[in-house]
C-alpha cells in the first residue's frame, strides 16, 4: 500500500527491483507471510512488517542496498540475530529490513595481536570459542550463544562480566561501515587510538542510527589462570548489598557480582534446581577471576566479608559443575518468571550501587500500589537492575498497568543519578523516557551527531529520539578562517 | 579569557561564535608545544575548577575541566580511590599543572592504560559548550549506561575542535595499597619485545607493562598491584629468567621507575616527541625503527602505543618522515615539537576524514574551535 510521504508503492517497487539485482532474487523477501519473521525482536509487544526484507551476502551488497535506500529515501533498520530487547530491529512499516545474518565469517584470527576480525552475524559466543582455550573475548550478554556481534556494535552490549571488563565498546578496535548514503568506510583496525575524533566511540551503541557495520576488529584478552565462585545468601537485600560495597571498597574487582531477591530465587530454583534455598530473601552470586595466587587470597576475603555482613550461608563451587548450576540459578531467574506469570516485562535501570536499599525499597512500594510482583535480578556491581514486572495480559488493563509501572522504576533509577538503560539499549521501547533524562539542549546535541552521519533521516529513523527530528542544513557554505587563508591551518 | 563558571563560558563562547574569533581552551598550559597554531582568544578553564561530587562508595566523580589532575588525585586517594589515569602531567618536569580538561581533550594516557584503558574507557559522561553556547551532557553518572550518544568519547581526543569540555564524569577504581615492579635490561631489542609480548599473552593481571629503549640497550618493566604483588612479581622474574632474560629483579618502592617512563613521554628542549599507535606485534620494529634513528622511546608492547623522542636537530621533520616510512601502517601523531615538523597528523582514510569534517560542522558551525590543530593535514 502507499506509504504517504516516504515513497509511492511504484517507488518501492523499483527499489525492490534494483535490490534483487544486487543480491540476488532468493535474497529479497516481500511475501507477508515470509516477513512475519521480522516483525519483531526480542522485544515482543512491538511488531511492524517491512516492506522488504533484504539479505546481503557482503560489505558490497550491504553498501549497494543501502545506497539504493538512500537513492530512493527509503528509510532502513539494520537486524542482526534479533535478540535485542528494546525494540532497536523493529522495521519501519515503509521501509527496507536489512538482516545481516548471512555475513557470518570468522575473517582473522590474529593471537599475536589478540584481535579477531568478523563479519557482523557471527555470534557473540563464536568469538570465545575461535580464540579458546588461551584466550577469550569478555562481552558476555545472556543471549550471547544467538546474539551477533553486529548487533553487540549497535546496541553496546554488557553482560554479567562488565563491571570487571567492561562493554562492546572497550573492545571495538576497528569497524568497516556503510554509511547512510552507501558509502563504505573503515575507521580504526588493529591498532588503538587511529587519528582523528573517535568514530568508533561514537558509533559503538549508536542502536543502528549512524550507519550498519560490515566488519568488526575485537580484542581479546588472556582466559583467567583461575575462576572461583561462591553464592551467599543473606536475611536482607540491604545485607546482601553492604557485601557488595565492601567487597569493592577492598579493592577486590570480582569478575561478576550477581543479585537475586526472594522472588527471583523461588522462581528460578525450581527449573534450574540448583540448591538455593527457598525463602531466603536474597542470594549473592559473587566470581572471582585472574591470577590464581591472588585470586585465591581475594577469594577468602570475599567469604569473610559475606559472612561479616550477615551471610550464613557461603557456598563456594566445589567444581565447574557445581559453578554452572549457581549460574543456571542466575540465568534462569528470566525464563522462570513465565513459570509464576503469564506476562512480564524487563527493565534495565541503573543506579549508583550506594542507592540500592533506597531504590529497592521504592520499588517494592511501588509493586505494592500497583498490585503487581515484582521480581529483581541484577548486576550489582555496576547497579544494573534487572525489575521482572510480572502481569497477566488476559486481565483487562494489567499489561498497562505493569507499563506505568515499569516507567516509574525508570524514574526512581533517574532520581537518585541513574540512567534508565544500562545495556539494553533506547531502541523504540524507552525512547518516550528520555526526555527526562535529557534535556532538549541535549538531545540536540545527539541529534547533531546523527546528522552528521545520516542528514536525510533513513537509518533506524524511528528508534532513539522521543520525538522524530529533521536535521537543518549546515550553515552557509563553508567559510575559510583567516588563518586558513594564510595558509597557516587546514580546515580543522 | 577566563569564565567563572560554565554559564560564562556559555556567553563566551556564544559570543566568540557570533563574532567568528578563533578561540582555544588552555588547561594548565603544559601541551603548547603539541600545536604551532596560533589562536585569537585563549579560553582558560581556571575559573572551572570545582570537583562537584566524589561519591566514595559508588567509585564515581564529576570534575570541571580546569581542575588538576594530581589535585583530583590527592582527593580520591584521601578515600583510598584513585582516577586510573596517569599521563605526564607536564611537560618540563616542573609543577604538575595538568588539568582534566586537558587530559580528557588530549586523551593523553600513561603506563596505568595496560589494565584500566584510557581517558575514553573511564569518562561516563560530559558536558560541554558548544560555539553557539550551547550547554549540553551526554551520558551519566553511572558506571554503566547505555541511553543516547557516547559524546564523552567522542570529546575525548579531540583537542578542542568541537567544543569546550566543561566537565566530566568518571569512573574511579581502588588505589593499591602495594607495589612491586619486575625490571629486566637487555641490549637486543628483539628479544625484549619477545618477551613483552609472551608476557602479555599470560593472565597476570599486571597494572603496567612497559618497554624502554635507548642507545643500545633498554628494559623491560612489569608492575605488580594488591596483596600479592611482590610474589606474582617475583614469578615473573623466574619466568623472564627462561625467557634469556636472567637478570631481572624486583623492586617495591617503585614509583621512581614509573615517573621516569611517563618522563619519557614528554620533552621541552625543542626535540620532537611523535606518538606511534600500532597493532601490538609492531613492537620490535618500533624499538628497531628507533634504534636506526638515533632516538628514545617509551613503549607499552600490550597496547601497541609508544612515544618516540628525538633530541633537537636541524632535520627534525625529515628525521619523522623517515620513521614514519620505517612504520608504514602504523599511525604517527606529533606532540611535543609540532613547531618542527610539517605533518602534525598521519592522515586517515579520506572517506573517514569526510566524516569527521561533518561532525566538525555540525558542532563547530561558527568554526571558530582551534581551527587548524586537528587531523585533516596534509
Amino acid at each position: 500500500m502507499d506509504s504517504g510521504a516516504r515513497g509511492s508503492t511504484r517507488d518501492l517497487r523499483t527499489l525492490v527491483a534494483r535490490m534483487r539485482q544486487i543480491v540476488g532474487d532468493g535474497w529479497v523477501y516481500t511475501d507477508a507471510h515470509e516477513l512475519r519473521t521480522y516483525e519483531s525482536d526480542g522485544l515482543l509487544q512491538y511488531h511492524a512488517v517491512p516492506a522488504a526484507a533484504v539479505l546481503p551476502g557482503s560489505a558490497q551488497e550491504t553498501a549497494a542496498v543501502v545506497r539504493a535506500c538512500a537513492e530512493a529515501g527509503v528509510p532502513w533498520v539494520a537486524r542482526g540475530a534479533g535478540s535485542g530487547l528494546s525494540g532497536g530491529a523493529l522495521p519501519v512499516p515503509d521501509g527496507v529490513l536489512i538482516v545481516m545474518s548471512r555475513m557470518k565469517r570468522i575473517l582473522d584470527v590474529d593471537l599475536e595481536n589478540q584481535r579477531v576480525c568478523v563479519e557482523p552475524g557471527v555470534t557473540n559466543a563464536s568469538v570465545s570459542a575461535a580464540v579458546a582455550p588461551g584466550f577469550f573475548y569478555p562481552p558476555d550478554p545472556s543471549s550471547q550463544i544467538v546474539c551477533s556481534i553486529g548487533g553487540n556494535v549497535a546496541e553496546n552490549s554488557g553482560g554479567a562480566h562488565c563491571f570487571k571488563y567492561g562493554f562492546t565498546t572497550n573492545y571495538v578496535t576497528g569497524l568497516e561501515l556503510v554509511l547512510p548514503d552507501g558509502e563504505l568506510v573503515q575507521i580504526g583496525g588493529k591498532a588503538l587510538d587511529p587519528p582523528g575524533y573517535d568514530l568508533l566511540g561514537a558509533f559503538v551503541g549508536s542502536e543502528g542510527t549512524l550507519g550498519v557495520a560490515t566488519k568488526v576488529w575485537l580484542r581479546i584478552v588472556p582466559s583467567p589462570e583461575t575462576v572461583r565462585t561462591l553464592v551467599a545468601f543473606f536475611d536482607s537485600t540491604r545485607d546482601a548489598g553492604q557485601a557488595v560495597s565492601e567487597i569493592v571498597q577492598a579493592g577486590i574487582v570480582p569478575g561478576a557480582i550477581e543479585m537475586m531477591d526472594q522472588l527471583a530465587i523461588e522462581a528460578a530454583e525450581p527449573m534450574a534446581r540448583a540448591g538455593f534455598p527457598v525463602g531466603r530473601r536474597a542470594a549473592l552470586l559473587v566470581e572471582l577471576d585472574g591470577a590464581a595466587r591472588e585470586c585465591e587470597t581475594r577469594f577468602e576475603e570475599v567469604t569473610a566479608i559475606c559472612a561479616r555482613c550477615g551471610s550464613d550461608d557461603v557456598r563456594v563451587a566445589r567444581d565447574s559443575a557445581e559453578r554452572d548450576r549457581f549460574w543456571k540459578a542466575r540465568k534462569a531467574a528470566f525464563p522462570a518468571m513465565g513459570r509464576i506469570s503469564p506476562n512480564y516485562f524487563v527493565q534495565d535501570g541503573v543506579i549508583p550501587r550506594t542507592k540500592l536499599p533506597e531504590v529497592l525499597a521504592r520499588i517494592e512500594q511501588l509493586a505494592g500500589e500497583y498490585g503487581l510482583i515484582v521480581a529483581n535480578v541484577f548486576h550489582a556491581g555496576d547497579g544494573n537492575l534487572h525489575p521482572l514486572v510480572c502481569f497477566d495480559s488476559m486481565i483487562d488493563g494489567q499489561a498497562q498497568a505493569a507499563e506505568e509501572l515499569s516507567g516509574k522504576i525508570l524514574e526512581a533509577c533517574l532520581a537518585v543519578g541513574g540512567s534508565i538503560t544500562g545495556e539494553h539499549g533506547v531502541g523504540v521501547d524507552k525512547k518516550k523516557h528520555m526526555p527526562k533524562m535529557f534535556s532538549e539542549p541535549d538531545l540536540d546535541c545527539f541529534q547533531r551527531l546523527r546528522c552528521a552521519f545520516d542528514p536525510q533521516g533513513l537509518a533506524n529513523p524511528t528508534k532513539v529520539m522521543p520525538t522524530p527530528r529533521l536535521c537543518g542544513e549546515v550553515p552557509g557554505p563553508y567559510r575559510q578562517h583567516p588563518l586558513e587563508a594564510a595558509g597557516l591551518a587546514e580546515r580543522f | 579569557m577566563r569564565p567563572g563558571s560554565i554559564e560564562e563560558a556559555s556567553v563566551a563562547m556564544r559570543e566568540l561564535g557570533a563574532a567568528g574569533r578563533a578561540m582555544r581552551v588552555r588547561g594548565g598550559g603544559t601541551k603548547r608545544g603539541w600545536t604551532s597554531v596560533a589562536c585569537e582568544v585563549e579560553l582558560e578553564t581556571s575559573g572551572l575548577a570545582e570537583i562537584v561530587e566524589h561519591n566514595e562508595g559508588d567509585f564515581t566523580a564529576v570534575v570541571q575541566a580546569g581542575v588538576r589532575l594530581a589535585a583530583a588525585q590527592a582527593q580520591f586517594a584521601r578515600a583510598g580511590q584513585m582516577l586510573a589515569l596517569d599521563p605526564p602531567l607536564s611537560g618540563d618536569g616542573g609543577e604538575p599543572a595538568a588539568t582534566i580538561g586537558g587530559v580528557v581533550a588530549t586523551a593523553d594516557s600513561g603506563p596505568l592504560r595496560h589494565r584500566y584503558g584510557g581517558v575514553r574507557d573511564l569518562v561516563l559522561g560530559v558536558t560541554v559548550v558548544l560555539s553557539d553556547g550551547t550547554v549540553a551532557k551526554a551520558g551519566g553518572r553511572v558506571i554503566k549506561n547505555v541511553a543516547g550518544y557516547d559524546l564523552g568519547k567522542l570529546f575525548a581526543g579531540s583537542h578542542g575542535t568541537l567544543g569546550l569540555i566543561a566537565s566530566v564524569s568518571l569512573r574511579l577504581h581502588p588505589l593499591p595499597a602495594t607495589h612491586a615492579t619486575v625490571q629486566a635490561q637487555g641490549d637486543d631489542a628483539a628479544a625484549l619485545a619477545g618477551a613483552a609480548a609472551r608476557l602479555a599473552a599470560l593472565p597476570l593481571e599486571a597494572d603496567c607493562l612497559d618497554l624502554s629503549w635507548a642507545g643500545g640497550t633498554g628494559s623491560l618493566l612489569m608492575r605488580y598491584s594488591g596483596p600479592t604483588a611482590a610474589a606474582r612479581a617475583g614469578e615473573t622474574t623466574v619466568f623472564l629468567g627462561e625467557l634469556g632474560l636472567a637478570d631481572a629483579d624486583v623492586t617495591e618502592d617503585d614509583d621512581a621507575l614509573w615517573a621516569t617512563q611517563r618522563a619519557a613521554q614528554r620533552r621541552d628542549d625543542g626535540g620532537v616527541v611523535v606518538k606511534v599507535s600500532a597493532p601490538p606485534s609492531q613492537t620490535g620494529a618500533v624499538l628497531a625503527a628507533v634504534e636506526a634513528l638515533g632516538g628514545q622511546v617509551v613503549s607499552r608492547p600490550a597496547l601497541g602505543l609508544a612515544w618516540v623522542s628525538l633530541a633537537p636537530d636541524d632535520d627534525l621533520g625529515e628525521r619523522v618522515e623517515r620513521l614514519r616510512a620505517a612504520l608504514a601502517g602504523a599511525a604517527l601523531t606529533v606532540q611535543d615539537g609540532a613547531a618542527h615538523v610539517a605533518a602534525r597528523w598521519p592522515a586517515p582514510a579520506p572517506a573517514a576524514l569526510q566524516v569527521m569534517q561533518r561532525i566538525k560542522a555540525r558542532f563547530d558551525p561558527a568554526r571558530i574551535c582551534a581551527p587548524g590543530t586537528f587531523v585533516g593535514g596534509s
